[in-house]
């Protein structure tokens, strides 16, 4: 897997074509939400529709539960219109 | 070892001893037997490569893109509507700088529905950043996809090696064949230095705005300069490890003649036969062959034909709406100096139509009778 994330010392190194310098891994995209699904873990049915959903896949499972990573959920809002359970709700981020 | 080979099997003898790793391609005429005889010698392990068949020229150019990410020699061929298919993933070459050679047999573009030669096809190209090498025998073919993958992978751009349709893919020449271990001596094997690799996972070509686009824009025009010093360098070291040296241009009992006859491709080695003629009858003309197409050679049209009296431009080819686009290229690169020749541009062969030494004679003679020239495109052989 990735070292880290490339860091170039002179200018010759630098690649021709643009290009990440490191995976996604150091690629964190939570930054990008303007919106934050939050789960309530009290009405969730665990059906994973979410899981399923995710087009980011950064809906996890863990102990039979959907956790969202937020270090890459971009606040699409996707899992929020298809629960079933409409137990997913939007905060706004920065409140 | 010397055969008797025709122009497409030249293109794909210098593959196979370019030690290409990965061809991509999808047959058209007069291409076609370029990777026939490659797949073959893929299938009987004459060459260790992998052949991709595909469905389009288009994905053949992304097939070989891939490949070439990954650090991989590819190769590829095509033709006229074949390359125009190919044109968006050129620009993806370019930019993404891998040094995919191709092969590109000059055919007129349709329609009308043609498979004979003119030069609009891979001069529609022109704007790419692909270098481009128009090739007059099947030995020079041949050497150039050689010295076009030793030239590409030290700039990391594209190269196209384009040969006339029929009067060279079709035409069997005697060809040197030269030695493998000559030619391992010769081109080093490719090893970039960033690759697609899912042990170090990068991505490459992502979006990237204002603020980095321009330079890498930048980086590609230097590379394409670079690249013109770099092609008189491994040409003359071709002549020494191979004895057949190449260069931007080639020069044909130029020395101080007053008309200079400017050709290309297969053109260029009819014309030859017509300035020795021209000379017998006592005539001051002589042969400048453009070989390399881009980067263009503006140095040397500049320092050759500076102070000539009078310079004819064939053009196989024309830009609809201005003229010949080699006369066009030298009329930029001569405009800014100070003893620029009048140029007489001629258009003519257009879709295949012969070329012969007459046809050459006249055009030579027209320029020198005439004053001026009677516009800015001379059509030849053009029947209205």
């Amino acid at each position: 897997m990735a070292k880290g994330k490339i860091i170039y010392k002179r200018a010759k190194d630098i690649p021709l074509n643009a290009m990440s310098v490191g995976s996604m891994l150091f690629n964190k995209t939570g930054a990008w939400r303007n919106v934050k699904p939050i789960i309530d873990y009290d009405n969730c049915i665990k059906c994973m529709i979410c899981w399923k959903f995710c087009p980011d896949i950064c809906i996890v499972i863990e102990d039979e539960n959907p956790v969202i990573d937020y270090d890459y959920c971009k606040g699409c809002a996707v899992c929020v219109v298809e629960c079933p359970k409409k137990c997913i709700s939007l905060v706004e981020e920065g409140r | 070892m010397k055969q008797v080979i025709m122009g497409n099997h030249a293109l794909s003898y210098g593959a196979m001893l370019s030690r290409v790793q990965v061809i991509a391609a999808y047959p058209i005429t007069p291409q076609t037997q370029v990777v026939e005889l490659l797949s073959e010698m893929c299938a009987d392990k004459t060459l260790d490569a992998e052949f991709i068949k595909v469905e389009s020229e288009h994905s053949a150019m992304a097939a070989c893109i891939g490949a070439s990410a990954v650090g991989a020699r590819t190769f590829t061929a095509t033709s006229a509507q074949g390359l125009a298919l190919m044109h968006e993933m050129i620009h993806w070459a370019v930019g993404a700088r891998l040094p995919v050679v191709l092969g590109n047999i000059n055919r007129a573009m349709g329609p009308p529905w043609t498979i004979w030669t003119d030069q609009n096809d891979s001069l529609s190209q022109r704007d790419t950043g692909c270098l481009q090498f128009y090739a007059r025998s099947n030995q020079e073919v041949l050497d150039s996809v050689i010295q076009m993958f030793k030239v590409c992978e030290q700039i990391l751009l594209p190269g196209m090696i384009i040969l006339d349709a029929f009067a060279l893919s079709h035409t069997s020449e005697v060809v040197d064949v030269p030695d493998q271990k000559l030619v391992d001596k010769y081109l080093p094997p490719f090893h970039p230095r960033y690759i697609l690799d899912p042990k170090e996972p990068h991505t490459f070509g992502g979006l990237t705005g204002p603020d980095g686009y321009y330079e890498l824009r930048y980086k590609i025009e230097e590379a394409i300069q670079r690249a013109k010093s770099l092609i008189n360098e491994t040409g003359k070291e071709f002549g020494e490890l191979f004895g057949r040296a190449y260069g931007m241009v080639e020069k044909y009992k130029l020395d101080d003649a007053e008309t200079v006859l400017i050709a290309s491709s297969t053109i260029a080695s009819t014309a030859r036969i017509a300035i020795d003629e021209l000379q017998n009858e006592g005539k001051s003309v002589g042969l400048l062959r453009v070989r390399v197409f881009r980067p263009f050679p503006a140095e040397e049209i500049r320092e050759l034909l500076q102070s000539r009296k009078k310079v004819a431009v064939i053009d196989r080819n024309i830009s609809f709406g201005h003229e010949g686009i080699f006369a066009q290229e030298i009329r930029s690169s001569l405009y800014n100096c100070k003893n620029k020749p009048p140029i007489w541009g001629y258009i003519t062969g257009i879709g295949g139509r012969d070329v012969t030494v007459e046809n050459i004679k006249d055009i030579v003679n027209d320029t020198i009778k005439s004053d001026k020239p009677s516009g800015d495109i001379i059509w030849k052989g053009v029947r209205l």
